[in-house]
């Protein structure tokens, strides 16, 4: 019951959190919306008994990445933002293109594994929990290549929004 | 009583979270008497003295101002972002508080462990990831002023934070290594046995550097001098908080401090050993440190009541005096001294690590900006990267040898 009940709460939060961050008009608020999103999928994890997941969820996305964010539309003062007339079929077909999806999406997923065990109840998967040591076994022993390969990557992306970043001398 | 019977983790976590918060909230506003009275004598003065005997009902006094003053907004701010920054800070520096363990698992009541509110097993993790959020305070706060100090002030100290957060958790993978889990009494109990039957094997002595660097990111990340920078009164009137009053102030000045209390909780765990006696076991006159500790102290307070206090002071003053001398007597029952045991070691480690923040703020004096980014990102990660890589490999290096 108590898991249906957060489960629940926390999904309208996230869902309420990504419409106000495009709905904002102040970028900050946008920002804002989105680490509540990140804190809702975060507690959805730990109720999928993904404990480690939604910590790093945090520390990464929450705490890392969306604090850059922030401190980007501080530095820049970034005004409110500035609206254009919606595309005429934007006005049009959009609501009803949405819908479609969504019913899309629901109706895949509730074909595949994950979508029965949602229908389960979100504590029923608790006990496939992925612990530290089983996800960092995989991490560093079955997908090394991919995982080093990804992190140069990274880094090669680094490099270049430096160089491009940088200023002529 | 039925209901305590069928839900005992709900009830006694309620009455767990009811005692800490108490116990820390009139720890957080002693703490800032402690600051004041240190300081005072770093610097030959007195300190808060009229306001109850030794000044001790200071912070009481300084709540009730903070209660009863005005509460402005600046009418230009984001009201609703006001209104949230000091909440969060607040909010996320007591929550860090309660994945603490301040004694040993063992001591139970209705089978749950009494000493600590939620023992997690990824406690160490669960706390950056609270910790790391701490910045939206001070930077949402510089930000929804509306206002040219507090913006530059919260600019500041988000890059100062973000900057030596990355230390702080590098210098403290070290630990993890050796300990290979990220429960905190589990940490804390792998620290336990010692070298040549009386050094406590704890992690500060193989990781004295990690130690090093963790002590100093963690001055910086809490935004205390020397690395005060988001606050320099000379400069930035009084940083992210200039436009902020009455409680909301209050709010922030309390989250600060709570963030202290964290930190030297943290370092007291992963580096000394938390609960664990520094004396081996056999050693059973230990037992009786912390009553005799509290009697000590009550007799200098009964021979300071006779001798140098007057009036309605000397009062004040017989209380506390009988309050330690009960306490003392009460932690010299044979049943009572090996319970406290665990929390007594914790607290007297981490007021040593308070006591170590207020003589720096005391002695230190305020780097510059471009010195504070230098310190962090050419020595201090550099160093903590050093002996992240120097542990993994002294740690590997046995099992590489017998596998050829």
């Amino acid at each position: 019951m108590i898991p249906f009940i957060v489960f629940f709460v926390c999904a309208l939060l996230a869902v309420a959190g990504a419409i106000m961050l495009i709905v904002a008009w102040e970028p900050i608020h946008s920002a804002l919306s989105l680490v509540l999103v990140m804190m809702a999928l975060a507690v959805l994890y730990l109720l999928l008994g993904a404990e480690f997941i939604a910590a790093v969820q945090i520390i990464v996305y929450a705490g890392a990445v969306m604090v850059l964010f922030v401190f980007v539309i501080m530095l820049l003062n970034a005004g409110t933002e500035e609206r254009t007339n919606w595309s005429k079929f934007a006005k049009i077909a959009g609501l009803p293109l949405a819908f479609f999806l969504l019913l899309a999406i629901a109706h895949f997923l509730s074909r595949t594994a994950i979508g029965s065990n949602i229908a389960n109840g979100p504590g029923a998967v608790s006990n496939a929990g992925v612990s530290t040591r089983a996800l960092s076994m995989a991490l560093f022993q079955q997908y090394l290549f991919p995982f080093e390969a990804t992190s140069i990557l990274i880094l090669i992306a680094l490099l270049g929004a430096l160089i491009l970043a940088r200023k002529d001398e | 009583m039925d209901f305590i019977n069928q839900h005992p983790v709900l009830v006694v976590s309620l009455v767990k979270i009811a005692v800490l918060l108490f116990v820390v909230m009139t720890g957080l506003a002693y703490l800032t008497w402690f600051e004041r009275k240190v300081v005072a004598h770093i610097q030959s003065r007195w300190g808060p003295y009229f306001v109850g005997a030794h000044g001790l009902l200071q912070p009481l006094a300084d709540g009730l101002k903070f209660l009863f003053k005005e509460d402005m907004t600046p009418p230009a701010s984001d009201k609703l972002v006001y209104i949230l920054a000091p909440f969060l800070a607040l909010a996320l520096a007591l929550t860090a508080i309660a994945l603490i363990p301040f004694g040993p698992p063992s001591v139970r009541v209705l089978g749950q462990p009494v000493f600590v509110v939620a023992n997690l097993d990824i406690g160490l993790l669960f706390l950056f990831a609270v910790t790391s959020m701490g910045v939206y305070g001070v930077a949402l706060a510089g930000w929804s002023s509306n206002s040219k100090y507090p913006l530059l002030g919260g600019l500041r100290s988000s890059a100062q934070m973000v900057s030596y957060e990355v230390s702080l958790t590098l210098s403290v993978v070290g630990v993890l290594l050796i300990a290979g889990t990220l429960n905190f009494n589990d940490i804390i109990s792998g620290q336990s046995g010692y070298y040549l039957g009386f050094i406590p094997r704890w992690h500060v002595i193989p990781q004295i550097i990690g130690f090093l660097c963790y002590i100093t990111a963690a001055i910086a990340e809490t935004n205390r001098i020397p690395f005060d920078l988001p606050e320099a009164e000379t400069e930035l009137v009084a940083g992210f908080h200039t436009e902020y009053s009455s409680f909301k102030f209050a709010m922030f000045f309390m989250a600060e401090y709570a963030n202290m209390i964290t930190v030297s909780c943290l370092a007291t765990i992963l580096f000394f050993g938390g609960w664990l006696s520094p004396f081996p076991d056999s050693w059973t006159w230990q037992l009786y440190l912390p009553g005799a500790g509290l009697i000590l102290l009550g007799i200098y307070c009964a021979y300071d009541t006779v001798v140098s206090m007057r009036g309605i002071a000397k009062i004040q003053f017989a209380v506390v005096t009988m309050l330690c001398l009960g306490g003392g007597a009460i932690s010299l029952i044979p049943q009572v001294a090996p319970i406290i045991q665990g929390p007594f070691w914790f607290t007297t480690k981490v007021i040593f690590f308070l006591f170590f923040y207020v003589w720096t703020r005391g002695t230190l004096p305020r780097f510059r900006y471009d010195q504070l980014m230098n310190f962090g990102w050419k020595l201090l990660l550099p160093v903590s990267l050093a002996n992240l890589v120097i542990t993994a490999f002294v740690l590997i290096l046995p099992s590489a040898a017998r596998h050829g």
